[in-house]
């Protein structure tokens, strides 16, 4: 079989269906990744308008461009849209298309569930889209403090668009962060150990770990301001127990760690483009493989760093300063890391090169303002002003956009084939950083001469009319360069002529296809043996090409990808992959009426939803695996290897354990809140405290022992290849109790008297569910044992089965001992 | 006199203790912030200078040496040991602490005013206008009715936010008579804008006629 003919054979099995039907139900990760840019940029340019219109108020004092009411909701959309709508999904897209080509594998870990991210966060992100038009958007600000955010502050719809629209948008973000970490443990060539990851991959692989411990605690913050909205649970709530300084807690241990999930990833594109552009190898690889992993642990300890301005005594906000001084180190260790790599090497001046410089400039000066602002008796004086406003645009521009734009130039050969034509891309990156610079240099004076964000005029006199026209007059010189941007790159796509591949002369594995990408990524996967395999040989590609490494035979028609063992690197087993499906894209629709039910007060909605969305995940779960066991088979140089399917840990296992990570974060910020409303909130304590009587903690314990026992005889009777039928049903009786134990507590409760009973309603509703889960689950696997779809072998869906009845009891014993031991103690 | 004056926010030109000694603690901050920044792009820009430098695991080592111990490390963490150190000196010597001369006041915030009440008398409440003596630390009790505000007289002190169901205890002390422009510095809806008030200070014999009632 010659290259040509492999490379049609393997489009027929990994190619999207033809026609714009195909984008509804690819899944591959080159159609994935490219929609998430589009429609991230299309989000940076709706954001970036509504930034004009910002700078177009402030322009001239006491403006009457926009009315305050109008002018709120426009800065808080500018946030909102930045953030999570631009710049987490832009890492995420690139991160989506390169990350399987770098590691040199052909797709990511979970590819349906890449598409369901995919469309949870386009309909996420057009609910509050459609909220801007009709003029009904967020109005408090991005992070959205109670009571203000509240229904005191708020009663409007408005409020309800961001908790419940950000928080569809972030199924996509938990759900690509499974995946990226699966992935890159799992899914790698044969040969590439850890020490041998493409630096990307490192980075990455921190940013993702960073997500699952990082969002969830903004989930719940969002469901139980929701919940306080929608049936007053009274969470935030002085009056009733409650405490507006704990949505604080919980959005800022998502928000500061959220400046390092956006830095990361434009770090990671630094050490990946900037030694290329040098001609050299990175410096110190060990060195910032550390210093990413521990900026990504220290930047948990320094969510306080936000609420200074709070009251919390001095000694506590002492212990946050230094924490917040100390992130500062690792940030120091890669720029200097990044310059010594400059001296090690030629750099030559190139447009990704421009942006890196422009970068170091840029971020430089953010991070030295960012150490300003973690001082804390400084921050009592910047805080809330354009000092702020100034430093965040030069950490967030300057330590992402321009990154990201270094690496869009690098990467354009490799997503379009071609070569750039007009030399437009100059131009454009003079005005955007002169622009840049001309609108937020000054503003840091302003903010120290008392201009508070947020407000919607300036007035005459104030000693910064003339600072905050000529950040207007920047702002639109930078916005002229980003339009210019976008002509360059839409000219490159459309119309420049076809480059040779690799201009750069990379190292890693991406340059090793034809540009743009076919769908399959590669047409066999090679034996890795340096960080530069291209390096090392460069007739990679044409070997790859005519199939001289792994998988090279296109010959039984299916998806086929190896995984490896996580250190080494050794094959383990071959996956089959889905094929495309609409199943992603119904079950995001279906996801979306559990929202959009609780938006338009529709509550009939929500179950019916969660109802839809759980038959389409049976359903979902249901199309693989098979009904007999089908041994070793062969993966090309003689090799034979297992199929995932039986292994004791499929990737699907992998996947469910870190899905778990997140949601056991999410379970111990509500049991954070719960501490911290007991020992810190006004109106404590409560009128009455629960008490737990007999049947609720001997249900709980005997439910738990029952569920935990059944699991492991159905898990020993499968595997001695006899009927797993009584470990079930003792398995789903358990669970059964343990959900009764939780709905005493429900019972117990009134959940809108006070912030304890709210809480514990919380508590036991979580409990209840994640028995509910495990229970839908224990069915799920005796239907697939009667349907002959386990065995010996095959048992891999029981093992995640066990996993997430563990985790359900694990949850209920200690939610409900810790619903419970206020009264016992009283 | 507040409205025409460039300076009326300004926290860089001080006019208390505490506003003072954070303008000099930005003061050092910015010379420092400088410094480092020149020194950043002097390096970034003469590694274009250069040839190719000597290559082998040797010479990797030497730079891992010079450029992650030294610098990132060694230079990272001293300069910023010495300023978290700096911080929590200025930081401590901000803080309320008990005294003989102590004056108490309470303000509270909501949408979008400013109530203001006097432990020295009892029973006076002024909207928008806090009162003061001049040259004495006043602390002041802030908390807030409805949503989350910020209290924050820029040329006297830093800001310290007026939260529901909290009491906070900021010491301002103005050094000397005159009015000073507050503000609300939390943003809290439609007149966030508007949101603003006066701390008028007074020597003493005015303070004294104050507390009697004896003015307005």
């Amino acid at each position: 079989m010659n290259a040509l003919r492999r490379h049609r054979a393997l489009e027929r099995i990994w190619a999207p269906r033809p026609g714009w039907r195909g984008k509804l139900t690819t899944v591959n990760n080159n159609d994935i990744g490219l929609m998430f840019l589009f429609l991230a940029v299309t989000f940076f340019v709706i954001g970036g308008i509504l930034a004009m219109l910002i700078r177009a108020q402030l322009a001239t004092p006491r403006s009457v461009f926009m009315e305050p009411g109008i002018y709120n909701q426009v800065f808080t959309m500018h946030g909102v849209i930045m953030m999570f709508l631009f710049a987490i999904p832009l890492f995420e897209g690139l991160t989506v298309y390169l990350l399987p080509k770098m590691l040199g594998t052909r797709d990511l870990a979970f590819p349906r569930l890449s598409a369901f991210g995919f469309w949870c966060y386009a309909f996420g992100g057009s609910l509050l889209i459609f909220s801007l038009l009709a003029g009904i958007a967020p109005d408090g600000g991005w992070f959205m403090y109670p009571p203000l955010s509240s229904t005191l502050g708020s009663p409007g719809i408005n409020p309800d668009f961001w908790l419940l629209g950000i928080t569809f948008v972030e199924i996509s973000a938990i759900s690509a962060s499974v995946e990226i970490v699966v992935t890159v443990l799992l899914y790698r060539a044969p040969g590439m150990s850890l020490d041998k990851l493409p630096i990307f991959a490192w980075y990455m692989l921190v940013v993702a770990m960073m997500i699952l411990t990082g969002f969830p605690p903004l989930i719940l913050g969002s469901l139980l301001l929701e919940l306080e909205r929608a049936f007053g649970m009274p969470f935030f709530q002085a009056d009733a127990g409650g405490d507006s300084i704990l949505w604080q807690h919980l959005f800022w241990l998502f928000g500061h760690p959220e400046v390092y999930i956006i830095f990361l990833p434009a770090a990671g594109v630094v050490s990946t483009v900037l030694p290329v552009m040098a001609r050299t190898t990175l410096l110190g690889y060990g060195w910032i493989v550390t210093a990413a992993i521990s900026l990504g642990v220290l930047s948990f300890g320094i969510w306080v760093h936000h609420m200074y301005a709070t009251g919390i005594p001095h000694m506590g906000l002492a212990f946050f300063s230094a924490a917040s001084t100390l992130v500062a180190v690792p940030t120091g260790v890669q720029i200097f890391a990044w310059i010594g790599t400059l001296w090690k090497g030629r750099p030559e001046m190139h447009m990704p090169m421009l942006w890196i410089l422009g970068f170091f400039a840029t971020f430089v000066m953010g991070g030295l303002t960012g150490v300003m602002v973690a001082v804390v008796p400084f921050d009592w004086q910047a805080h809330d002003t354009y000092f702020v406003v100034a430093h965040l645009h030069y950490v967030l521009v300057g330590g992402f956009v321009f990154p990201m734009l270094a690496g869009l130039y690098y990467w354009l050969p490799h997503f379009t084939g071609r070569k750039r034509y007009f030399k437009l891309g100059t131009t454009a990156f003079w005005l955007v950083f002169l622009g840049f610079h001309g609108t937020f240099l000054l503003l840091h004076w302003a903010g120290l001469l008392g201009m508070r964000r947020r407000i919607d005029s300036i007035e005459s006199g104030s000693g910064w009319e003339l600072i905050s026209l000529l950040a207007s007059i920047g702002g639109f010189v930078m916005a002229i360069g980003f339009a210019l941007v976008l002509i360059d790159v839409g000219v490159a796509v459309a119309v420049a002529v076809r480059g040779r591949r690799n201009p750069w002369r990379a190292g890693t594995l991406e340059w090793a296809m034809p540009a743009p990408s076919p769908s399959y990524n590669l047409a066999s996967i090679p034996e890795v043996r340096s960080r530069n395999p291209l390096h090392d040989d460069p007739d990679l590609p044409v070997r790859i090409a005519r199939g001289e490494g792994y998988l090279g035979d296109p010959a039984s028609g299916l998806r086929e990808i190896l995984t490896v063992e996580i250190a080494s690197g050794r094959p383990t087993s071959l996956v089959i992959f889905p094929t495309n499906t609409a199943l992603p894209i119904v079950m995001a629709f279906v996801t979306g009426g559990i929202f959009v039910g609780m938006l338009i007060k529709a509550y009939w909605l929500v179950p019916l939803s969660l109802a839809g969305v759980a038959m389409l995940a049976i359903w979902w779960a249901w199309s693989l695996g098979s009904r007999k066991d089908q041994g070793l088979r062969p993966v090309g140089h003689g090799l034979v290897l297992p199929l995932a399917s039986e292994v004791k840990r499929p990737p699907g296992w992998w996947g469910s354990l870190f899905l778990l990570l997140a949601n056991g974060v999410f379970f111990g910020s509500l049991l954070f809140g719960y501490a911290f409303l007991w020992t810190v909130a006004p109106n404590w304590p409560p009128p009455a405290w629960l008490e737990p009587g007999l049947p609720g903690p001997l249900l709980a314990l005997g439910g738990a022992a029952l569920a935990l026992g059944g699991i492991r005889l159905a898990d020993r009777t499968l595997r001695r290849g006899t009927g797993p039928w009584l470990g079930l049903l003792a398995g789903l009786t358990g669970l059964a109790a343990l959900g009764g134990a939780g709905v005493t507590v429900l019972t117990g409760t009134t959940p809108d008297a006070h912030a304890y009973d709210a809480t514990l309603w919380v508590v036991a509703g979580y409990v209840v569910f994640h028995a509910a889960l495990a229970g839908l689950m224990t069915v799920f696997l005796a239907l697939r044992a009667a349907g002959g779809y386990l065995s010996s072998r095959r048992i891999g869906a029981a093992r995640v089965v066990r996993l997430w009845t563990d985790y359900a009891v694990a949850a209920a014993l200690l939610g409900l001992g810790a619903a419970w031991v206020p009264g016992v103690l009283t | 006199m507040l409205a025409g004056c460039a300076e009326s926010l300004s926290t860089v030109h001080p006019e208390g203790p505490a506003a003072g000694a954070i303008a000099t603690l930005w003061w050092v901050m910015l010379a420092g912030a400088t410094a480092i920044f020149l020194f950043v792009m002097v390096l970034l820009l003469l590694a274009f200078r250069r040839g190719e430098g000597p290559s082998g695991p040797d010479a990797d080592s030497r730079r891992e040496r010079v450029w992650i111990q030294s610098l990132g490390l060694g230079f990272s963490i001293t300069i910023l040991a010495a300023l978290t150190a700096y911080g929590l000196f200025v930081g401590e010597r901000l803080r309320p602490r008990p005294g003989p001369d102590v004056v108490t006041v309470r303000a509270e915030g909501r949408q979008w005013q400013w109530s203001f009440g006097y432990a020295d008398a009892p029973g006076r409440a002024t909207e928008g206008i806090l009162h003061i003596p001049a040259g004495r630390p006043v602390d002041v009790e802030i908390t807030s009715s409805d949503v989350i505000h910020s209290f924050w007289v820029p040329r006297l002190a830093g800001k310290l936010d007026a939260i529901p169901g909290h009491v906070n205890v900021l010491r301002i002390e103005a050094d000397a008579p005159g009015d000073y422009a507050g503000l609300g510095a939390e943003f809290n809806g439609r007149d966030y804008a508007k949101h603003r008030f006066t701390v008028r200070a007074h020597d003493e014999t005015a303070w004294n006629a104050f507390l009697r009632g004896e003015t307005p």
